[in-house]
């Protein structure tokens, strides 16, 4: 579904991605770890067509397209969604007027018909349910005055909503306690299914005892060092980041 | 960086799209003005002799004027005695009602989006519309009769309500008040009427369509509403004007009197010609806008949405004489590319647990100035003043500006007065948000700058919110990279 092959992006001149490769096939949950600065938000900002980032080098192909010639509108609507690390208040819009807007984009991209207030209604209330979030908070405006759980919880509505092929998970535990860590991850493996995929970026192996990865990554330095199953994470979780920095920095002068 | 020189390069607004105009025949005053034209214009009207005494009066009282230099806006002087100060459609005989309008004038309106038909006008609007300097047409008069509600274009009711005109005419804008308050004064060639009887509440919605079509030509109308005790009227004014390179000048007047317990709400869309991108023509707008809380447990309520003009100079204000009177004051003044905007409102405590609620929006893109300039005076004898002010801008780009310049002045030391402001940029982070979920950049400003506006939006009824919400988005388009 995702095949990234040799990904190099900068940041105002400063490389942060230096030779990012990663498969991704459809059904399956990919961790990306690393330490802080590793590069994980930006390889997320870089996927969803952030322009801040320039790429430098590499490529992208999302289910046979180009992905990095789309813009992030036409990566959204091919499927791609970005549940923020720090989601976006937009004053005086509700996330149901959001929302509609959003959907009725994607459904005219794909040749659909805009859902009529009622369908829509009814598809809300069904993935209101899924992730266990309340009506009120979807009437208020985007993310205004959201605790950093209703915002979390609201970046997972809207995944159910949108329904995308390939989601990708900023830092979605940061800023919850464990109930809603608990609430957020039943929403996420809820909405898994054999045809999508799902990237977790994380600091911490707690979220991934409740979203559990088919692979981790530890990212470090912009490059992918390591790659292994779910034991990695707890291996990390145990003996944290420094035994793969030293490993890597020892090596990495040659 | 970059990012900002593409803003730049892609700031090219989208075509006014009335400003196409209209060649028919015409009655109008020879250029210039003097007392000659003034009389010219009262004959013209068949006006009665305090009329053009009033007139005349206004003239002398402008003459010892000059024109007002304190408004945050820079524009090249018009020369005033270039300017025509009456041009009206050649009608062979006035129109007893609607279906006797020359079908051209009607067509001009159907293009504008404005049936004057009433049997296809299901929501109900009542609409006088003033073409260059004369009210042409006036709908569901007869309707409106039978409540006793006088709505008819000004001419008309000099004619037949010289009563209740002499009572208000200047009542609440003296013309003594402003250099372009006497100018209209005194030229002034039509504009509305409506006058609500004692405990009528007006069962539809009174709405004026003003439109300029001649070169050259001035538009000075006056808008009097009078609502009696207890009544309620709510009450719509748009505007549009031709695209024309040279700058066209509008000066009108409104006034509104509101009795014990009566309620006034005027909205206004206003989206006269605002000039091209480089800045060539639109409107100067200098507009004097009051209304008067006569009687106790009296409301006034303005909302306006300024998307149009070259250079709009605007205060709609209320003056709190009754007891327990309330004022209200609900503005989006969008300016994109040369514009300029200096607006806001005076409200005005006289009458004591008089309350007043100020709600500002301004949105600048492109090269425009945005100012909210207003000012809460509470009187001596106003005791427990209420007045909460909320004054928010928003940026669009870098080389716009927004100011605000609130003035306070409070004689009562009971008085309560609180004020917010705000300035905020459209993120670029607010846009990426919206495009990760599929909403395309255009789409996104417009939704972002629609709920920052929401608030006052919700003011207007129904059908003009949505087109307001339509002209804010296609005021704003392609300022945004």
């Amino acid at each position: 579904m995702l095949s990234i092959k040799n990904l190099h992006a900068s940041i105002e001149g400063t490389p942060i991605l230096r030779g990012i490769n990663l498969e991704v096939k459809a059904g399956e949950v990919h961790a990306i770890m690393g330490p802080n600065g590793s590069g994980k938000s930006t390889l997320a900002s870089v996927l969803a067509g952030r322009e801040e980032y320039e790429v430098t080098k590499g490529e992208v192909i999302f289910q046979g397209k180009e992905l990095l010639e789309l813009s992030p509108e036409d990566r959204a609507r091919e499927g791609v969604f970005l549940a923020f690390q720090y989601p976006i208040e937009i004053p005086g819009v509700s996330t149901t007027n959001f929302l509609r807007t959003a959907l009725n984009q994607v459904r005219e991209y794909r040749g659909l018909e805009p859902l009529d207030a009622v369908k829509f209604l009814s598809l809300m209330k069904e993935k209101m349910a899924l992730v266990e979030i309340d009506q009120k908070l979807l009437s208020r405006s985007l993310n205004e005055g959201f605790s950093g759980g209703e915002k979390k919880r609201n970046e997972i509505f809207q995944m159910a909503m949108l329904e995308p092929t390939l989601s990708i998970l900023d830092e979605t535990d940061s800023g919850l306690d464990i109930d809603a860590l608990r609430i957020v991850s039943n929403g996420v493996n809820k909405l898994k299914s054999e045809k999508t995929a799902t990237i977790v970026v994380t600091h911490y192996q707690r979220l991934l005892d409740y979203i559990v990865p088919d692979f981790v990554h530890v990212l470090y330095k912009g490059r992918i060092v390591k790659s292994g199953t779910k034991e990695l994470a707890l291996e990390l979780e145990e003996k944290g980041y420094d035994w793969i920095k030293e490993e890597v920095d020892s090596t990495a002068t040659v | 960086m970059s990012k900002d020189n593409q803003i730049l390069e892609d700031l090219n607004s989208k075509e006014y799209e009335h400003g196409w105009s209209v060649d028919f025949e015409t009655d109008e005053a020879p250029l210039g003005l003097n007392e000659d034209i003034i009389r010219w214009i009262s004959t013209k009207k068949e006006e009665p002799t305090w009329l053009l005494e009033w007139r005349l009066k206004a003239f002398k009282i402008w003459q010892s004027m000059t024109e007002p230099e304190w408004a945050n806006v820079h524009y090249p002087k018009m020369d005033l005695q270039a300017l025509r100060y009456y041009s009206a459609p050649k009608q062979s005989k006035k129109p007893k009602n609607i279906n006797e309008v020359d079908p051209e004038l009607i067509a001009i309106y159907e293009r504008l989006g404005i049936s004057l038909n009433e049997q296809k006008r299901l929501q109900g609007i009542a609409i006088d519309v003033v073409l260059d300097s004369v009210s042409v047409a006036t709908t569901f008069k007869e309707t409106l009769g039978k409540l006793g509600i006088i709505f008819c274009s000004f001419s008309e009711a000099v004619k037949e309500h010289p009563e209740l005109i002499q009572k208000y005419l200047g009542s609440v804008v003296p013309m003594t008040d402003n250099y372009y308050a006497a100018l209209n004064s005194a030229v002034f060639s039509d504009g509305s009427f409506c006058y609500i009887p004692k405990g009528v509440r007006c069962p539809m919605e009174l709405s004026t369509y003003f439109r300029i079509n001649a070169a050259n030509t001035g538009q000075f109308e006056r808008t009097l509403i009078v609502a009696d005790d207890s009544s309620y009227v709510s009450y719509l004014e748009g505007c549009t004007a031709p695209q024309r390179d040279e700058n066209q000048l509008h000066a009108a007047v409104v006034e509104i009197y509101a009795g014990t317990h009566a309620e006034v709400k005027y909205s206004t869309v206003q989206n006269w010609f605002p000039g091209d991108k480089d800045g060539k023509g639109g409107i100067y707008n200098f507009v004097t806008k009051r209304g008067i809380c006569a009687g106790d447990h009296s409301k006034i309520s303005w909302t306006q949405v300024e998307t149009g003009s070259a250079v709009t100079w605007k205060y709609p204000s209320c003056i709190l004489k009754g007891d327990h009177s309330i004022g209200e004051f609900y503005s989006v003044a969008v300016t994109n590319n040369y514009q300029q905007a200096d607006t806001g409102t005076k409200m005005i405590h006289i009458g004591k647990n008089t309350k007043s609620r100020i709600v500002s929006k301004g949105i600048s893109a492109g090269k425009s100035q945005n100012s909210y300039r207003g000012q809460v005076q509470v009187m001596k004898r106003a005791h427990n003043a209420r007045n909460f002010s909320q004054c928010d801008s928003l940026l669009m780009g870098n080389q716009c500006g927004a100011h605000t310049f609130p003035y306070l002045d409070i004689a009562n030391p009971t008085a309560k007065v609180e004020h917010e402001a705000t300035t905020s940029k459209i993120g670029e982070d607010q846009i990426f948000y919206c495009n990760q979920r599929g909403i395309a950049t255009e789409d996104a400003v417009a939704l972002i700058v629609n709920g920052y506006a929401k608030e006052v939006l919700n003011q207007l009824p129904m059908e003009f919110a949505v087109e307001a919400q339509k002209l804010l988005a296609l005021t704003l388009e392609g300022s945004v990279g």
